[in-house]
């Protein structure tokens, strides 16, 4: 027991959830807070379990740690193969702690077919991990479906009204960028062979290959497509606000929470690496497109009714200033865009976790059927204005210390205007944000029904309260994140800049 | 033993997160006692260090506490710093912040319900570790860290009264006005760091100082951004239009936030700057305008108010410009006495105002009072005291300050004559809407309703304290900065200031005292025009009832009504700004990502359904279809054959 959890602590994690997802099927369909506090009692394990991962990360080790490595397919040099650095620690933390959140949330709010959701959200918890991990393009490219299809389920069983079309449109634009990546993956181990007369999808393997001209760029192109559309990067974000407002708020949860973040996080593990030349050229769209993400998400979320909705698009525009900071590629930037990830998990999480809260209490999420509701849920909305605080970036929160880093980042690369139009994000997410504050939970009260509302009870307490101690302890204290962060960064940009030079050097570059 | 300066913000921070998290279960008196005494304590605390300070050789002293934000080849710490701008700003904002915690315990008393009342004291102690840590900040980080903590506090007590709307419009406001002015304030950050390599003033300070050659061309661009941070704190044009909505916070929260402390945290940051501002002279005269024009602007429009506290709002606005007009000619020092003379007698103003609101039941309209010398004698007397000082009545606290200010725009080269003249004009201005509040709050008699008359009373003891103390303040904090015709030793403000304005290489920084002839004819010009406007206010308001204004107004009304509507600015940015945007936002929804985006997703969606329809049509799964499609394909087929033959 103690040489698995020392050796195999990665496969433990992977796999736990889904151990438990399995046992919950012989669970009796009756048994219902069974399966909740089972499907809990297996995500608090987890959590539990995934801690020795922030205690024993070794800091000054820039490289993957926690490695295993197994074949899975040798015929096809497949192998099942994992490990973690300073990019992917955090994120695994994210879905450990975000992953209970969302099971402690709807304890008292999934009604329909409970054991069926809590085996669903556990699958999909291996599905986020194994992404995470995985050092293999074949095994990454089966937990990134893995983690796509409970998704599919959760909108479109638990979600809302228009669920359908929520969850055939986020399933459709998921699979289109998807497929075109399985494409490239393919072309890339064919190459291997071609080249080195051995089958391979490890990723180290793939990284030695050098491609050039417009093979690159289409490769690129396809990878980048595929996690630009899960980030998502305007125009491809309009499956987000349906998906978002359809979803249960766990769902929410986990999708603002982890999964958008595994579109930039495949960027920065696959796409950068492999394809720097390619990733060089197209950076200045990178920049543009944050750009113009940050200020339209902003705006369009200023127009919204609809609070989860106005959530959504606050999203388009946090991960848009997130794509700024990935396309200035500097330490700084970098760095504030891995911890900005981590913040919006946090603060977004907190935001549609306690948007539930009202939901589930009122069944509307529209903005005006609430108004002065301060005095009748004061905890309530002392957690809502603390996350929202959180967003829009106030200086000792957490995500200040992102934006700030971005920015700063930014400002300091050959993309100075980018920052200069990026940070006017600091006035326009104030804006819609507090316009929310105000007409949910200031002005005059004005609905007789808003009475009854009961303020947050103390799961979902717990649930948020983790995340605002999060919040703050980043805000606080935000180098015990960035030292984890920062070498794997500078090691990512070592080798972008190797493997340009190297390419420089055969005047492969055209 | 002396106490670490990070000690002062951790008090207060610890009294807002007992009464903030447990404040509801609380009794009054105990909120009471961890508010204030939070309060005390820090102001204990802070003298403690600030004797020995004052006393000793005022250098400066730099407390680093540990490593904050370091990635790559930034590094920030959390680093405190003690020098005389910041022990300046200490002695007042503690000191007025304990008073008008006092006040606030009668203030609030029937102001609200338990949990309100922990709520207030519980966001003043917050406000007072933001203020602290803006002041005591080492590094422009955690001076940001400060400055969007005040800008919180100011939000969450305006917007104190949640449940109307316009209070909680007003939070807002002041809120993202104030961002807009911190987008600038980043931004200027920001090109600190690309210029400097360094946030940290020591650093950044030094090496412009020894090197102003080589980094002066960036530092105009700096200053500008830094400047729009200070143009949005401390409310000025363009960026004003926050403050006069603030006053829907509670009183005690208008005399400490937006009247003594949090909006001179922009000239307190200018000042700071100085080194990079004197070395970008066309923003320093830019600053002399905006500040210049700023106090002409709001006091005009302060004049046609009858809001007792718009009036003290729009006086506000129009003092922070005089001290900036300070800061643009060049007299930092000058502009920093004015801010703590300011402190004084703008919270004792205030605070009496909170007094006569209580009294006059929450009414401010000041056509409705009248007569309440009588009834109100503490309140009456600190509030006079206050009027002369901020008219600039000799001895008076104001007047030293704002004469200085005169006096260097006088003396400033280029424009310095305009600007003093029109800084001359607005003194009068100023004498004179001051007194009119006097003459129609204190003299004459009282015109509110009955049970308005029936329930004037004195505020309770906890109130006239901190009300006498800041009249007595009013009167006598100007002494520490008399002007040189009254001796060589006489000012003690200016020397003790004198190290932050660090000599910088190359500049020469001696500047010819102005002849002691020409300083006692300024003087005497000055308080000539704030007795004018004094006497002008007495006779048409508290000797005439205020029929020769009545008439004046009447023959001007398109002029009177467009300065009674604050030249409706307010108005105009709503069309210009508001509007455009929530109509930009709906358009981009509704156009871009519902018609054309998702248009376009759903018209390929649509398409490929009707070619999947089609396709259905050859596999209904219906025996008839396919034996008339075998039909059909049996017949094709021998025609071809046929055909082929």
């Amino acid at each position: 027991m103690e040489r698995l959890l020392s050796d195999h602590l990665l496969s433990v994690l992977v796999f736990l959830p889904s151990a438990g997802a399995l046992l919950l099927l012989f669970f009796p369909r009756s048994a219902v807070s069974a399966a909740r506090a089972f499907a809990i009692a297996v995500s608090v394990l987890e959590l539990a379990l995934s801690l020795p991962l922030w205690t024993r990360f070794d800091l000054l080790q820039q490289g993957f740690q926690f490695r295993e490595k197994i074949a899975w397919i040798p015929q096809l040099g497949i192998s099942y193969n994992v490990g973690l650095d300073g990019i992917s620690l955090l994120l695994v933390l994210l879905t450990t702690v975000l992953t209970p959140v969302s099971l402690l949330f709807s304890y008292s709010h999934v009604e329909k077919e409970v054991r069926v959701f809590s085996l669903t959200f556990l699958v999909l918890e291996t599905g986020m991990l194994g992404s995470l991990v995985a050092l293999d393009l074949a095994l990454f490219y089966v937990f990134w479906e893995v983690m796509l299809v409970p998704m599919y389920f959760i909108i479109g069983i638990w979600g809302g009204p228009r669920r359908i079309y929520a969850s055939m449109k986020f399933f459709l634009f998921t699979m289109a960028g998807s497929l075109l990546m399985f494409l490239a993956i393919l072309f890339m181990a064919i190459r291997h062979q071609a080249a080195t007369g051995v089958w391979s999808f490890a990723l180290e393997d793939l990284y030695r290959l050098a491609f050039t001209g417009r093979v690159e760029t289409l490769l690129f192109l396809a990878f980048a497509l595929a996690f630009a559309i899960k980030v998502p990067v305007f125009p491809l974000h309009t499956w987000l606000p349906d998906a978002h407002t359809e979803a249960p708020t766990a769902g929410s949860i986990i999708l603002a929470g982890v999964l958008l973040k595994l579109g930039v996080y495949g960027y920065l593990r696959f796409a950068l690496p492999l394809f720097p030349d390619a990733a060089t050229r197209f950076a200045p769209w990178l920049g543009v497109l944050g750009v113009i993400g940050v200020i339209y998400g902003a705006a369009v979320a200023y127009a919204q009714h609809d609070m989860k909705r106005l959530v959504a698009y606050s999203s388009v525009s946090h991960l848009g200033l997130v794509v700024i900071g990935i396309g200035a590629f500097t330490t700084m930037s970098l760095s504030g865009s891995i911890l900005q990830m981590i913040n919006h998990g946090l603060s977004t999480g907190a935001l549609f976790l306690l948007v539930g809260v009202l939901y589930e209490r009122r069944h509307t999420r529209e903005i005006d059927a609430y108004g002065g509701i301060a005095g009748i849920v004061p905890v309530t909305t002392t957690l809502f204005l603390i996350a929202t605080l959180s967003s829009i970036g106030l200086p000792g929160l957490n995500g200040f210390v992102g934006e700030f880093l971005i920015l700063l980042g930014t400002w300091t690369s050959p993309h100075r205007w980018w920052a200069a139009a990026g940070a006017t994000g600091v006035i326009f997410s104030a804006v819609y944000m507090l316009t929310l504050v105000q007409r949910v939970f200031w002005n005059p009260f004005v609905h007789e029904e808003n009475k009854k509302l009961t303020d947050i009870r103390p799961s979902e307490f717990i649930a948020a309260a983790v995340l605002v101690v999060l919040m703050v302890w980043i805000g606080v204290r935000p180098n015990d994140v960035l030292d984890r962060i920062h070498p794997s960064v500078e090691l990512l940009q070592k080798a972008v800049a190797a493997k340009l030079a190297s390419a420089d050097t055969r005047g492969a570059r055209p | 033993m002396t106490l670490p300066l990070w000690v002062l913000p951790v008090i207060p921070l610890v009294g807002f997160a007992i009464n903030g998290l447990l404040g509801t279960r609380l009794r009054k008196s105990f909120v009471t006692a961890v508010g204030c005494g939070a309060a005390g304590l820090v102001t204990l605390a802070a003298y403690s260090r600030l004797i020995p300070f004052t006393s000793g050789d005022h250098s400066t002293v730099i407390e680093p506490v540990v490593s904050w934000i370091a990635v790559g080849n930034l590094s920030i710490d959390l680093s405190f710093r003690l020098d005389p701008l910041s022990a300046l700003m200490l002695s007042f904002v503690t000191l007025v912040g304990l008073l008008i915690h006092i006040y606030a315990i009668g203030y609030m008393h029937h102001e609200s319900t338990d949990a309100g009342y922990a709520r207030f004291f519980a966001y003043l102690n917050l406000f007072l570790f933001a203020m602290l840590t803006l002041v005591l900040a080492e590094s422009f980080p955690l001076m940001f860290v400060g400055w969007e903590g005040v800008g919180l506090c100011s939000y969450l007590l305006v917007g104190y009264y949640f449940d109307r709307e316009y209070a909680a419009a007003a939070g807002r406001k002041a809120f993202v006005v104030n961002r807009i002015g911190d987008y600038g304030f980043l931004l200027g950050m920001f090109g600190v760091f690309a210029t400097f390599g360094s946030l940290n003033y020591s650093e950044v300070f030094k090496k412009a100082a020894e090197q102003p050659a080589a980094f002066s061309p960036a530092l105009a661009a700096i200053c500008l951004c830094l400047f729009m941070g200070a143009v949005g704190k401390s409310a000025q044009v363009p960026l004003y239009v926050w403050l006069p909505d603030a006053m829907a916070g509670p009183t005690p929260v208008s005399a400490l936030i937006h009247a003594a402390t949090m909006v001179t945290a922009g000239v307190y940051m200018v000042t700071r700057c100085n080194v990079l501002f004197r070395l970008a002279p066309e923003v320093m005269l830019f600053v002399a305008v905006i500040g210049c024009f700023t106090a002409l602007f709001a006091g005009t429009i302060a004049v046609a108010q009858n809001d007792l506290k718009k009036i003290l709002a729009y006086s506000t606005i129009s003092q922070l410009g005089y001290m900036f007009l300070a800061c643009g000619v060049g007299a930092f020092t000058v502009g920093m006495f004015h801010v703590m003379t300011h402190a004084c007698f703008k919270a004792c103003l205030f605070l009496g105002a909170g007094s006569v609101m209580h009294a006059m039941s929450d009414d401010l309209d000041i056509r409705h009072m009248g007569g309440l010398k009588a009834k109100m004698p503490i309140t009456y007397w600190t509030f006079l005291a206050a009027t002369l000082a901020i008219s600039g009545i000799p001895p008076f606290a104001g007047f030293f300050s704002k004469d200085a200010i005169l006096a260097s725009s006088f003396e400033a080269p280029g424009l310095g004559k305009l600007l003093w003249f029109v800084g001359l004009f607005t003194a009068g201005l100023t004498a004179f809407y001051m007194f009119r509040i006097v003459s129609l709050t204190f003299f004459g008699q009282f015109r509110g309703t009955k049970e308005q008359a029936h329930h004037v009373h004195e505020a309770p003891a906890s109130m006239t304290m901190p009300l006498v103390v800041l009249g007595l303040l009013s009167l006598v904090a100007g002494w520490l900065g008399l002007p040189a015709v009254f001796g060589e030793h006489a000012n003690v403000i200016e020397p003790f200031l004198a190290p932050i304005i660090s000599p910088i290489a190359g500049h020469d920084a001696a500047h010819e005292a102005l002849p002691h002839a020409t300083e006692w004819l300024l003087m005497a010009v000055s308080v000539a025009v704030a007795a004018s406007g004094l006497y002008l206010a007495y006779q048409w308001y508290a000797k005439q009832g205020g029929r020769a204004p009545a008439r004046l107004a009447a023959s001007f009304p398109g002029a009177y009504a467009l300065v009674a509507d604050k030249f409706r600015i307010d108005e105009l940015y709503d069309v210009l700004f508001v509007r455009p945007y929530a109509w930009l936002a709906r358009t981009l929804w509704k156009v871009v990502d519902v018609l054309i985006i998702d248009g376009i997703l759903n018209a390929s969606a649509f398409l490929v359904e009707l070619v999947g329809d089609f396709l259905r049509f050859l596999q209904t799964g219906n025996v008839r279809n396919y034996a008339l499609t075998f039909f059909l394909g049996l017949i094709a087929l021998l025609l071809f054959v046929v055909g082929a033959i």
